[in-house]
């Protein structure tokens, strides 16, 4: 017999007469002490609990969020910048960079990350990518890679922006998977981020920046 | 002597897997006692500001509970449909035994990918295994990548506590090791040496070949492997090599996606008194045809390694409820004064004390059981509400089963048996059970107590104990005659 039938036989036997435990999630509980009313109160709480681990976040709108972005840019001295061209915010980057002077180099993760692993690991300075909602409860940004914006690009530059529409945000997590359907629309990978990347490994002082983005610069726009 | 051996700077050497000696010298070392209280202080009030509300607390930790009951009382069912899941997405999902049969596996992947260099995230499944150990014997590195998990994987120590293994060190001693093995100018300024810790491990995650990490919660619904992290380098390992294998109990399934909601709330605040980690991570499936980075194969090795006998009988099979947060530990009066690395056994603490004799056998855990003082603060603050002091007293019970009775659910039972131990009770028994011999006896005792013997392993740390002048029946009917 092999390991996982020796497994489920000893498992079922120790079971013998007995019943399965009724389902009975308390779905109140995991929801009304996290609630946060209108899309205003939702940012409120959303931003409230990601400055408390040194997240940036800005409230702007999609007139005016390249111009912060590129702002902010040059005050980090980014040298060049990785995106994704595909999508709706990429597309806006492309057509504004050849207007404008002295921005940081594009960079594109359009090849697997084989072919330009040194690349992407030593020498990217920043990534800007999409979200696909947040969680107001915890501060979280949800983030499914995909094959435009793939998983690595939100980890492993040192600094990430993510664009945040207002109007996705969650009021919790339960509230995010049943919205999105998750779990009969699993993606291959799905990410909550809450901060930029810490540890208190050492006396339990907290320090930014272990591995993954030593920054996290998010930009709500709150007219979508 | 050589080099590797002279740097060390232990904060503390388990020489042995006898408790009772490792603890003594535990309890001798004052900068681990302090290191350990301080940061259990810290935990502890952590975790209270995240719950401010009790009510709310204790409703989800009895959902917890429930939650994790029923996932149990399903087991085999989810098991199966949980490898059904991620097989449908291309995982590749294997069952071992033992711990020899999970190296085994791990092994063979390592061999037909010809791999080198194994990267890994937190997993304390892995601990069980000694894979590390295991791999170097096949001349394959496994480098911890968990900050603190490599700040003891440098000193040769293995975790003192299951969410934060380096704790019983200070900054000045992870100073120290730093400066003598990576050659690091000497600084105790935590910053710096993170980020000597990032650059090191970075390229380390550039070159690995194989990436391991454990599991928190293995969705069964969905066929998920749930992870979180504030470091991003379980990101780093289950992402960018291009295998990933992950290593885990066969108890850490949930039936549902939702039921991680509650579980997940519950885990980070009572472990790090955290909203959420930095970092949740669901891993599905293997890297996609149109997808440009993620490993392209995923490996989910489920293990037995004794959770199968706790899990026969009822009342044990809470210990499997466990979903590792440390809670017991940083509330655990014995711990926070000997530090993990005491109990010589891959989980400290309380959880450690009723899960061990299963995964080792009570002959090789013997003095676990009785290592606690049931003051009840592990079951209090058990986010799945595992009744610990009761299992506790369970286990003491195994442990002094006459050993030619049957199997009794816990291998190794009857380690701490001894007839005379059993004949002095039975005589206490009889003495107190018998009101004439009891007044007798205690009549006795109390006029001659002038001649009570010195029982040195009890007064070395507790004032002697000597009856009182009169006995209690004595004082009662003197009393009672007083107010008549």
């Amino acid at each position: 017999m092999s390991a996982r039938d020796n497994i489920l036989k000893k498992l079922r036997s120790s079971l013998e007469g007995a019943t399965a435990r009724p389902d009975d999630f308390n779905i109140e509980l995991v929801t009304k002490p996290w609630n946060y009313g209108d899309t205003k109160g939702q940012v409120t709480q959303l931003k409230n609990m990601m400055e408390s681990v040194r997240t940036e976040v800005h409230q702007t709108n999609q007139a005016n969020w390249l111009d912060l972005f590129v702002e902010l840019l040059k005050q980090k001295k980014i040298n060049n910048l990785l995106y994704s061209p595909n999508i709706e915010i990429g597309k806006k980057i492309t057509n504004y960079w050849p207007k404008n002077n002295e921005l940081p180099k594009l960079k594109v993760y359009d090849r697997p990350v084989e072919e330009w692993k040194h690349e992407l690991f030593f020498e990217i300075d920043a990534s800007i990518t999409s979200t696909l909602g947040a969680i107001a409860a915890t501060g979280s940004l949800i983030v499914w890679p995909t094959p435009e914006e793939p998983r690595l690009m939100s980890l492993v530059p040192p600094i990430h922006f993510a664009i945040l529409e207002a109007s996705k945000i969650f009021n919790n997590f339960y509230e995010a998977q049943q919205t999105l359907n998750w779990a009969e629309n699993t993606p291959t990978n799905a990410l909550l981020i809450s901060g930029p990347s810490k540890t208190a490994d050492i006396e339990q002082i907290l320090a930014y920046g272990a591995h993954g983005p030593k920054e996290l610069i998010v930009i709500i726009l709150e007219d979508v | 002597m050589n080099n590797q051996e002279k740097a060390r700077i232990p904060a503390f050497d388990a020489l042995s897997q006898h408790f009772k000696e490792n603890a003594h010298m535990a309890l001798r070392n004052k900068q681990l006692r302090q290191n350990m209280r301080t940061a259990m202080d810290s935990l502890i009030t952590k975790r209270l500001i995240s719950m401010p509300d009790e009510n709310e607390r204790e409703d989800l930790r009895e959902l917890g509970n429930h939650i994790r009951a029923r996932a149990l009382s399903k087991l085999p069912d989810l098991l199966e449909k949980l490898e059904a899941n991620l097989t449908k997405r291309g995982v590749q999902v294997h069952w071992a035994e033992t711990t020899d049969e999970a190296n085994q596996i791990i092994f063979d992947i390592a061999k037909r990918r010809q791999a080198k260099l194994f990267i890994k995230g937190k997993s304390m499944v892995s601990e069980e295994l000694n894979m590390n150990h295991f791999l170097k014997k096949q001349g394959i590195e496994a480098l911890e990548s968990d900050m603190g998990e490599y700040i003891i994987q440098l000193d040769h120590e293995r975790p003192s506590h299951i969410i934060m293994p380096a704790i019983h060190k200070n900054a000045k001693q992870v100073g120290q090791l730093f400066e003598h093995k990576l050659d690091t100018p000497y600084t105790d300024d935590v910053d710096t040496l993170i980020q000597t810790g990032r650059e090191v491990l970075r390229h380390k995650f550039f070159e690995a070949d194989i990436g391991i990490s454990g599991v928190n919660f293995a969705v069964a619904e969905t066929g998920s492997l749930f992870l979180v992290e504030n470091e991003g380098n379980g990101r780093m390992s289950t992402t960018a090599p291009s295998v990933h294998i992950a290593i885990t109990g066969i108890e850490k399934v949930v039936e549902n996606l939702r039921d991680t909601v509650a579980l997940v709330s519950l885990l980070t605040r009572s472990a790090l008194g955290q909203a959420i980690t930095t970092y949740v991570n669901l891993i599905s499936s293997p890297r996609k045809m149109d997808e440009l980075d993620g490993p392209e194969e995923v490996h989910l090795v489920l293990l037995d390694n004794g959770r199968t006998q706790a899990f026969a009988d009822a009342q044990l099979r809470q210990t499997l409820n466990c979903i590792r947060c440390g809670a017991c530990m940083n509330h655990c009066p014995v711990y926070t004064r000997i530090g993990g690395q005491a109990y010589g056994t891959v989980y400290p603490g309380p959880i450690g004390k009723i899960i061990s004799p299963h995964l080792m056998g009570l002959d090789k855990t013997e003095d676990l059981p009785i290592a606690s003082s049931l003051c009840g603060a592990c079951g209090e603050v058990c986010p799945v509400k595992i009744p610990i002091p009761e299992l506790l007293r369970r286990l003491r019970k195994e442990d002094i089963r006459p050993p030619k009775e049957p199997l009794h659910y816990v291998k190794g039972q009857g380690a701490r048996f001894s007839r005379k131990e059993r004949l002095m009770w039975n005589v206490w028994k009889t003495m107190n059970t018998n009101p004439c011999l009891y007044r007798k006896f205690s009549y006795l005792a109390t006029r001659l107590r002038f001649m009570t013997p010195n029982i040195l392993a009890w007064s070395q740390n507790h004032s002697k104990a000597k009856p009182a002048v009169y006995t209690l029946h004595e004082l009662a009917k003197k009393h009672l005659g007083d107010n008549k």
